[in-house]
């Protein structure tokens, strides 16, 4: 994954949550406070117009001001979660214009630890770490096993997919739907949700020729 | 005096909370860094860094904040800030708010008016 597949990935991440923006809002209105989809939508319209900026950067540097772009415009609990996630994962990036699938791996795993940090939060809570957790160890183990990154990003994205459905299934224990306790049930998370279009696009991104 | 700022998703609860503290502490510094640049909802990593700046001094600043992203992305303006002495408090907002301004007015320190803003946490109403 080289600068333009990282510039590609941002992009379609903005048009993503865009297109999403009315959806993750009506799951956010479900067990939260409602603003997951106008939030994101926000900071990543001002990630996009930032993009051009970013141009000629690396990956490192490219990441690092999407990160700080978030933290200072989405104004929800997921410009921080996101914003340090981006962050930390351009630290590992420093200097790098290309990423090997070893590489994309330490990126995904320092983002989650920097959510886990941030968030003060584990698996299991109803969190975007119920899509990223898993999705980053599928992703390890399959690189692990030999793997190409889009088969194993592949399989993290089955991963986080199953994430999304098993936040249906508990009851959240973080963040503002932890307020509803077990009226929080049957409800998918919105942060999973939103975790989950962000690894769509960095496949579908590899998948373009 | 010891700064405090008010941080809240919602920039009438947080102008509010300082509006309450200085009624007995008319002459604390105080600021408030409520909702978003436009006024709405949310927490503005910005208007925390502003705040903070408003109200800084060599006797440091005291954060209280509701919930959620008011406490996360405050944690990361202090993460960013090169400044000593600049401390979050986790207590009732309102409580807390008027304990700091009353105790800053009188002249105590960043760590006595912690402490006291501490133990508002297990003071009941009733």
């Amino acid at each position: 994954m080289d600068t333009k597949k990282i510039l590609a990935r941002i992009a379609a991440i903005a048009k993503k949550i865009e297109a999403e923006k009315d959806f993750l809002t009506q799951l956010d209105n479900e067990i939260g406070d409602g603003d997951h989809g106008i939030n994101l939508s926000r900071g990543f319209k001002s990630v996009e117009e930032k993009l051009p900026t970013f141009a000629d950067k690396d990956i490192g540097a490219i990441l690092k001001g999407v990160g700080t772009q978030l933290v200072s415009t989405v104004g929800g609990a997921s410009g921080p979660l996101y914003g340090t996630a981006f962050m930390k994962a351009g630290n590992v990036c420093k200097g790098k214009f290309e990423l090997t699938a070893e590489d994309f791996a330490a990126a995904l795993e320092a983002a989650v630890n920097g959510i886990k940090m941030r968030g003060k939060a584990v698996e299991g809570e109803k969190t975007m770490l119920d899509a990223l957790c898993p999705a980053y160890k599928a992703l390890k183990d399959g690189i692990d096993g030999g793997k190409n990154l889009i088969d194993a990003l592949a399989d993290g994205v089955d991963a986080a997919a199953k994430g999304v459905e098993y936040t249906k299934t508990i009851i959240a224990t973080k963040g503002r739907a932890s307020y509803l306790k077990e009226r929080s049930l049957g409800h998918q998370d919105p942060g999973a949700t939103s975790s989950l279009y962000m690894l769509q696009t960095a496949l579908e991104v590899l998948r373009e020729a | 005096m010891v700064g405090i700022v008010i941080v809240s998703h919602s920039q009438k609860l947080a102008e509010g909370v300082v509006e309450i503290s200085k009624m007995m502490a008319a002459q604390a510094p105080i600021a408030a860094a409520g909702g978003l640049e436009d006024g709405s909802l949310g927490t503005s990593y910005e208007k925390i860094c502003a705040a903070v700046e408003e109200v800084y001094s060599a006797d440091g600043v005291i954060i209280l904040m509701d919930m959620g992203s008011a406490v996360m992305t405050t944690e990361m303006v202090l993460e960013d800030l090169d400044k000593p002495l600049v401390k979050m408090i986790d207590c009732p907002l309102v409580e807390g708010a008027v304990l700091a301004a009353v105790e800053s007015a009188g002249g105590q320190t960043l760590q006595e008016i912690s402490e006291r803003m501490e133990e508002s946490r297990t003071t009941r109403k009733f």
